[in-house]
């Protein structure tokens, strides 16, 4: 990750806050302002810095990973169906707090697993069968939309979704969440605080360890890795795989931390935002997680917009993103390249 | 004589019908296989499938109605197809499809209904029908050379260009639809623009069923697209350029410009697709943008193994499910959203032909056909 890309990247994220204090300003005190926009962003960049993490795990690995979208809406869904009946299971149709703990645990760990299922279904569609792995992708997330959409309808009476039994609890972290003013910002649900110990875990796992090593040596020379004796397939599939749990995490966060419920369609591209916070970041995990928090501001603002009476059409906010996206992949405010063997099918040859 | 004069037109005759079997095997297994797929989930989840399948064929096939309305599903999915299946041919993957139909579809919209009195002049339907037409084109064209020109340019990858202008345009049309452009009948209360002028319909091809001309424009587009990839320099260019850019290259094209081409025309044709919604069926542009169109185009593309025949047929599959879906809802409660399933299961088979030949024992012909855009660079 080159350093300008970096500073621009936290520019950008200061820069959107900025705004909204200065907007703001004149409505409510910029510590209040300030510390509601770090608090939203950090939320609502949760999803999509465990979606780029997904990817940095499989691109590293040399799969190109373009399913995040649907492995987050599967996990969702599927998730939250766990939770649901894992409640009915316990409580029937009541809600107790052993019933909701207990159905928030089931439900997020079958959402992990979900996750991790289609990693699995993308690595043997991408590397086993070597299938384009763009296409490979495009098929599980078609799959997804139509799987989740279809049984929405038939296990729930004509879509009329019962609610989760609850989210997962709000962790109040020691001493930092005392604070005056800015404690609120320490006050995050559990995984969004997950999401970024798992930044920090991924770049020490990808630069500091043996298993990292040979993960990017996969993604950068199949070849050259598979004759000092690393099992290519199999480091493809363990880190396809290890991506597709991250971004089952990423789904849990849909159905059971932001709100405990499921419509279709409901991770809106943001699948697709984490991938393009993956490369923005230029594959590296504390890159894709500033990348993130670009977006995660860009969409606090815009929820916050309303509240300020910014003249600005909230359209054009919400686009801010999209396009800083697009400058960011010309390479002028810093070039990154992916893994060299990124998207390429892996053919052992004979003898 | 006259044997030996016949017998090479015969031969070229039966080589024709086998070339077409052997291109079409690998398609009709994956549908079927889909199919039969498709049905274990139906009974997985507690429906009946050899029902369900009754009512999708009742409904995509029962009766004139029935046909027309598939033929009018058939459309757009036919010009994205081809916008899709284009991009293929030359290397390129346009996951844009829907915001280019987009972009097609307010650009036509603001002709029919606005421009008439921007101009403060009566225009004729045979004047005002291209128009639309051409400028909805024309806009959706823009839309999709601007990633094939930040490709050409900076190496940027248009999957994600292409995905990232999706929203981009689905903001601009939620804000152009909600404001500016927004129907002023006090009664709308949606996003939408006001009815496009009666000059600016393309008219219905029967008086009392749906089915338009725009169904036989797509066809006709079939065949023009079909004429400029196999009978033109340009299409010959796209499709080296898509194989191997460095024999491009060597050969004195300009890849860079071709790449940009590619992506215009690709957009253009996505930009048929919602024009002809708009000017055709709708008479109007909604908001009611989903995320399927530009995938089901991919399924499209790729079940139509890319060529602009197969495209068509493909198209009129995906027309003929879509709207037997619905009857097939009303009459065994299977949610329509199975198709979708069923769809991804389609691109699934199509696109990993490995499965569907080895379940169906088929050998593998050799490879030789364009390379898809692979990885980000």
């Amino acid at each position: 990750m080159s350093l300008p890309r970096f500073a621009f990247i936290l520019l950008t994220v200061g820069a959107i806050i900025a705004t909204a204090v200065v907007i703001g300003g004149a409505q409510l005190p910029a510590a209040l302002i300030l510390v509601s926009m770090i608090r939203t962003t950090l939320q609502v960049a949760t999803p999509l810095t465990l979606g780029a993490l997904s990817g940095v795990y499989c691109e590293r690995a040399g799969v190109v990973n373009i399913a995040i979208e649907g492995m987050m809406l599967l996990s969702a869904f599927f998730g939250f169906v766990a939770s649901i009946y894992t409640n009915q299971a316990i409580a029937g149709t009541e809600i107790t707090p052993t019933s909701t703990a207990l159905s928030l645990i089931v439900g997020v760990t079958v959402a992990i697993l979900i996750g991790g299922l289609s990693g699995a279904f993308h690595a043997a569609l991408s590397v086993t069968f070597r299938v384009n792995q763009i296409i490979s992708g495009t098929v599980i997330n078609i799959l997804a939309i139509g799987l989740t959409g279809y049984l929405n309808r038939q296990l729930f009476f004509q879509g009329q979704v019962p609610h989760a039994p609850g989210v997962l609890p709000t962790i109040h972290i020691p001493v930092l969440a005392d604070l005056p003013v800015f404690g609120k910002i320490f006050e995050q649900q559990l995984i969004a605080i997950t999401a970024i110990v798992l930044v920090v875990l991924t770049h020490f796992v990808l630069f500091h360890t043996p298993w990292g090593l040979r993960t990017r040596a996969v993604g950068e020379h199949p070849r050259a890795a598979d004759t000092v004796g690393i099992n290519v397939f199999k480091m493809r599939y363990a880190n396809t795989i290890i991506g597709g749990m991250i971004a089952g995490l990423a789904g849990a966060y849909f159905t059971l931390e932001s709100v405990p419920s499921f419509e279709p369609l409901m991770t809106n591209g943001r699948g697709f935002i984490s991938l393009a916070a993956m490369i923005f970041g230029g594959w590296t995990p504390f890159g894709a997680w500033a990348a993130s928090l670009v977006f995660g501001a860009a969409q606090a603002l815009q929820i916050n917009a309303q509240g300020f009476g910014i003249p600005v059409p909230s359209q054009f906010v919400g686009m801010l993103p999209y396009i800083l996206t697009m400058i960011a992949l010309t390479g002028i405010v810093g070039k990154t390249s992916a893994p060299a063997a990124d998207g390429i099918a892996y053919e052992k040859t004979g003898g | 004589m006259a044997q030996s004069s016949e017998s090479p037109f015969a031969r070229r005759a039966l080589n024709l019908v086998r070339l077409g079997f052997n291109e079409l095997t690998v398609p009709v297994l994956a549908v079927v296989t889909a199919l039969v797929v498709g049905g274990l989930v139906m009974l997985v989840a507690g429906g009946d499938p050899l029902l369900a399948y009754l009512g999708l064929w009742e409904g995509a096939f029962g009766d004139a109605k029935a046909i027309s309305e598939t033929f009018v599903w058939a459309t757009p999915y036919i010009f994205a197809g081809l916008a899709v299946a284009l991009a293929f041919k030359g290397g390129l993957f346009n996951i844009g499809a829907e915001g280019q139909l987009a972009m097609g579809a307010v650009v036509a919209a603001w002709i029919g209904y606005a421009l008439p009195g921007v101009l403060k002049i009566e225009l004729p339907a045979f004047i005002h029908i291209p128009l639309a037409v051409l400028g909805g084109a024309f806009a959706g064209g823009i839309w999709g050379a601007i990633p094939g020109w930040l490709k050409a340019k900076t190496g940027a990858h248009e999957v994600i260009n292409t995905i990232m202008m999706n929203y981009i345009i689905l903001l601009i049309a939620s804000f152009l639809l909600n404001g500016p452009m927004k129907d002023p009948n006090p009664l709308n209360v949606i996003a939408r623009t006001p009815s496009i002028a009666e000059s600016a319909r393309v008219p219905r091809l029967l008086p009392d069923l749906r089915v338009h001309w725009g169904f036989v424009f797509a066809l006709g587009v079939v065949v023009l697209v079909w004429w400029l990839l196999y009978k033109t320099t340009v299409g010959f260019e796209i499709r080296t350029v898509g194989t191997n850019p460095n024999a491009g290259q060597y050969a004195g094209m300009n890849v860079a410009w071709i790449t940009v081409l590619t992506m215009g025309l690709s957009g253009a044709l996505a930009g048929l697709a919602g024009t002809i919604e708009v000017t055709a069926l709708n008479y109007r542009h909604e908001l009611s943008f989903s995320l399927g169109y530009g995938f089901d185009a991919i399924t499209v593309a790729l079940l139509g193994k890319t060529h602009p025949v197969g495209v068509a047929l493909a198209a009129i599959l995906m027309g003929a499910m879509r709207n037997g879906a619905t009857r097939m809802q009303f009459l065994t409660q299977v949610p329509v959203d199975i198709v979708s399933v069923i769809q991804s299961l389609i691109l699934l088979f199509v696109a990993a032909d490995v499965i569907v030949r080895f379940l169906f024992r088929i050998r593998t012909p050799k490879q030789g056909d364009a390379m898809m855009t692979r990885g980000w660079s």
